[in-house]
């Protein structure tokens, strides 16, 4: 049985600018790998909202990826406040951001919808005051 | 439609990328929502919008776009030109608004095929 190939990041949670470093970093990583596009583009988006999101709300977090043989898996650990109603967060359009987001472009209540869209599962867990750890899997 | 048609419609100032002005791209995408064109972008090279911000360039980069056209004449920050050099992206600026900036290259034969996913 093969090892996984592993990344980690620390998400910096100060720095709105810097957010999807990460995800810029995977993508690359990926495309030496010789992963196609079209999985390469479900990643680093999924991982690229997930990552925005931790900003957003967590003040950051961990971020890893996983390449197995079948499966990319993506998992976001934060200490934020976590999320109150899963299933309201996961409805496009419910936002709980702030208006100065939303003028930078995000926080529209796509983010969580758009993780799920470009992954083949997504599982969160999280508690009110412990944080969100989500994870996502993209079938190879 | 090659970049530099998509210069000449709008009338636009090239930031960077001077040497890529040849690509052809064959569909574009215009927003200042960046979660909406990660929703509902699939094909389009090009992406217009009035929104500056790292995140910009970071989210056509996500969606393999390959031109960013700014328009009402705003200007991306240094660091976005920078991280735009690396991505290998054409960075272009106009004084047209979105809807009449859109409206040229459609009507110029640049369509928006391939939004929905």
């Amino acid at each position: 049985m093969n090892e996984a190939v592993k990344f980690h990041f620390r998400v910096d949670g100060d720095d709105f600018t810097s957010a999807g470093q990460a995800s810029v970093q995977v993508k690359k990583s990926l495309r030496q790998l010789g992963i196609s596009p079209e999985i390469i583009r479900k990643v680093s988006i999924a991982m690229y909202e997930g990552e925005i999101n931790m900003v957003i709300h967590a003040g950051g977090g961990e971020a890893d990826v996983l390449i197995y043989e079948n499966r990319i898996e993506i998992i976001l650990a934060d200490h934020g406040p976590g999320i109150a109603n899963i299933e309201l967060a996961m409805q496009e359009g419910f936002s709980t951001a702030p208006d100065n987001i939303r003028s930078l472009g995000f926080g529209a209540g796509m983010g969580l919808p758009n993780m799920k869209r470009y992954s083949d599962s997504i599982k969160i867990d999280s508690e009110v005051g412990r944080g969100t750890t989500i994870l996502m899997t993209v079938n190879l | 439609m090659k970049i530099s048609e998509i210069k000449a419609l709008l009338d636009a100032e090239v930031v960077c990328g001077e040497d890529m002005l040849d690509r052809e791209v064959y569909a574009a995408c215009g927003s200042d929502m960046m979660s909406d064109v990660l929703a509902y972008v699939k094909d389009q090279a090009v992406l217009l919008t009035g929104l500056v911000n790292t995140q910009v360039v970071r989210t056509a980069e996500m969606m393999d776009m390959v031109c960013i056209v700014f328009v009402r004449s705003k200007s991306p920050t240094e660091e976005m030109v920078s991280l735009a050099r690396e991505s290998g992206m054409v960075l272009l600026k106009t004084r047209k608004r979105m809807y009449e900036a859109c409206g040229r290259l459609y009507a110029g034969g640049l369509g928006g095929n391939g939004a929905a996913t």
